[in-house]
């Protein structure tokens, strides 16, 4: 039953987000300390690949893009402390409709061809803005914005003593996020998201209006990515254009839902848990070999997984699930 | 009225004309045979009708709306749903989902709509492999499941382009028995088909095309006797044998 089936992964879901909530009670785990920075960093970049799993993901529309609308986001509440000395609250706002008009402006007409077009364009717009954002004088050009010095809490979205508030504030973002894809998932633009991934004629012959369906991935996603944005620029105090805007960033958005499961709902999570901790701690114990160590790490995980299951963790997870059950089925047909 | 008039369908591929100058009627409640020898345009004429291919002249007038040259999400929305020849499930979809992206169409609320695909999923007799991924499905299934899908549109017409073709004779019955179904229902169907069994027992009319041209438009009774669609299917030769044949048997 499938109902049930979704009620089971709720529960999951529900009691998955009580036990982050708490976490912070455990003596010493956030505090001030390094694992804590881990944690918030693998809740920001679940966030972000979920974002571009909407349009790349469910919608299959493979996006290389994605740190553009990060960096517009970044630069919204960047811009709204820095530059016009308000709180990030309306950056936040102002930034990710600003990425969703891009990102709309950017697909648009990509969508209306079939075939990698718009995953090429994706891979444009990258250098376009890297190199727009390094010579424009108004977003801070290539020195970036540094961050005053602000009073902690949720006003500012800043805290300089404990690494409590932007745990809360990460996890706000992972569940706001995972909470609309989640909604999404199971509601009709879901369900068109899928059918314009699996056959664009097809969902058309069902009154589909893929273009429209598109964008409206896009612009979710787009929007939503930029939101993570905000919160990146606000746990660093400064942002400058290769810090969001550059494939790098792009890739992030790119491998760690593919690692985890692409276009499923716990892929981004799962490839996240993986790679971020990989990431700093090789960064932090590895540095002897070298940077980039953990890049190294990754891309040999991503081609096992790729030859392995190329549905990713999510891939291997459902497999044995299927096995099971069919174990299960086996045993009472006996 | 016509439920669908086409009139004067014209079809160029660069120089290569599928369709010359077709034109058809299909009345409300009816059931409708399209058929014709491999290569004769069929599949072209439906997919001008579904809004997949932009007819090069002609105009095709459904439900008293001109819909030559909607696209295709447009012309399901207003009630003229299709099937593919090629079947073409939503392969990492189960089957029930497949025919939920369907019945969103009409509906945007998903305990409504999920109402709606149970109730296809019977009529289609899919109910078994409904949690099964479309893509693995049997070609009967996947037959079926085009039909279903279709269905979930809630179309005053429906298209179906050889949903027989390629089945087993169980399943030629069981399909022929959902169309008849169908129209029952009161749903106006129009069938591209290459089993004679399965059409011309349940047609009302049939429109035959030959090179891209219709060559006979009548009860499916009339048009077997149809010269011209006699020589379509068996040649020049077998045709002026047959004919000669008849011909010597009164005398």
């Amino acid at each position: 039953m499938p109902k049930l089936h979704l009620q089971s992964r709720d529960i999951l879901w529900g009691a998955l987000v009580c036990a982050l909530a708490l976490l912070p009670l455990i003596p010493g785990l956030i505090g001030n300390s390094f694992r804590a920075h881990v944690i918030i960093l693998v809740l920001l970049y679940a966030s972000m690949a979920q974002s571009w799993n909407i349009v790349s993901g469910y919608a299959g529309q493979t996006s290389f893009g994605h740190s553009v609308f990060f960096g517009i986001g970044a630069y919204g509440a960047g811009m709204a402390v820095v530059t016009y000395g308000l709180t990030p609250w309306p950056g936040f706002l102002a930034g990710s409709v600003m990425a969703a008009l891009v990102a709309v402006l950017i697909s648009w007409p990509c969508f209306r061809l079939s075939g990698h077009y718009f995953a090429i364009a994706t891979f444009a717009i990258v250098e376009i803005f890297n190199r727009l954002f390094m010579v424009w004088d108004w977003v801070g050009g290539a020195l970036g914005l540094d961050y005053p010095i602000l009073p902690d809490g949720w006003v500012n979205f800043v805290w300089s003593e404990t690494k409590v508030g932007f745990f809360y504030g990460a996890l706000a973002l992972f569940v706001l996020i995972f909470g609309i894809v989640r909604y999404i998932e199971t509601h009709r633009l879901g369900y068109y998201l899928r059918a314009v991934r699996e056959g664009q004629e097809t969902a058309e012959s069902l009154g589909v209006n893929s273009t429209a369906v598109k964008l409206a991935a896009m612009a979710f996603s787009a929007f939503l990515a930029a939101l993570c944005g905000g919160f990146f620029v606000q746990y660093n105090y400064r942002v400058d254009p290769p810090m969001v805007m550059s494939l790098d960033v792009s890739m992030r958005f790119v491998l760690i839902t593919i690692l985890g499961g692409v276009g499923n709902f716990w892929g981004p999570l799962l490839g996240a848990m993986i790679l971020i901790p990989l990431q700093e701690y090789s960064r932090a114990y590895l540095t002897i070999l070298g940077s980039g160590v953990d890049l190294v790490i990754f891309g040999l995980i991503i081609m096992l997984m790729m030859i392995k299951q190329p549905k990713g963790i999510m891939g291997f997870i459902e497999a044995w699930q299927a096995r099971s059950r069919e174990r299960a089925a086996a045993k009472e047909g006996v | 009225m016509a439920l669908l008039d086409v009139s004067h369908l014209t079809m160029k591929f660069g120089s290569l004309a599928a369709n010359r100058d077709v034109s058809f009627a299909v009345e409300p409640g009816t059931i409708v045979g399209l058929i014709g020898p491999n290569g004769a345009g069929k599949t072209t004429v439906f997919n001008c009708l579904a809004g997949l291919y932009k007819p090069t002249e002609g105009r095709i007038v459904f439900d008293g709306r001109d819909i030559t040259r909607l696209p295709a999400y447009r012309i399901s929305r207003l009630g003229l749903a299709r099937t593919f020849q090629v079947v073409r499930p939503l392969k990492e979809m189960t089957v029930l989902e497949n025919i939920l992206v369907g019945a969103y169409l009409r509906q945007a609320d998903s305990r409504r709509a999920m109402q709606i695909a149970q109730h296809c999923l019977r009529t289609c007799f899919l109910e078994e492999d409904r949690d099964r991924p479309a893509g693995g499905l049997t070609i009967g299934n996947k037959k079926r499941l085009e039909v279903a899908r279709a269905l979930a549109t809630g179309p005053k017409l429906l298209l179906l382009d050889e949903a027989v073709a390629g089945l087993t004779s169980t399943e030629v019955r069981q399909m022929v028995e959902l169309i008849q179904g169908l129209r029952r229902e009161g749903i106006t169907i129009l069938m591209v088909e290459h089993i004679m069994e399965a059409i011309m027992p349940i047609a009302d009319k049939v429109v035959v095309l030959d090179g891209g041209i219709k060559i006979a438009e009548d009860r499916p009774a009339v048009v077997v006797e149809n010269e011209e669609v006699i020589r379509a299917y068996l040649g020049e030769k077998f045709s002026r044998r047959l004919k000669a044949m008849k011909e010597a048997k009164p005398s």
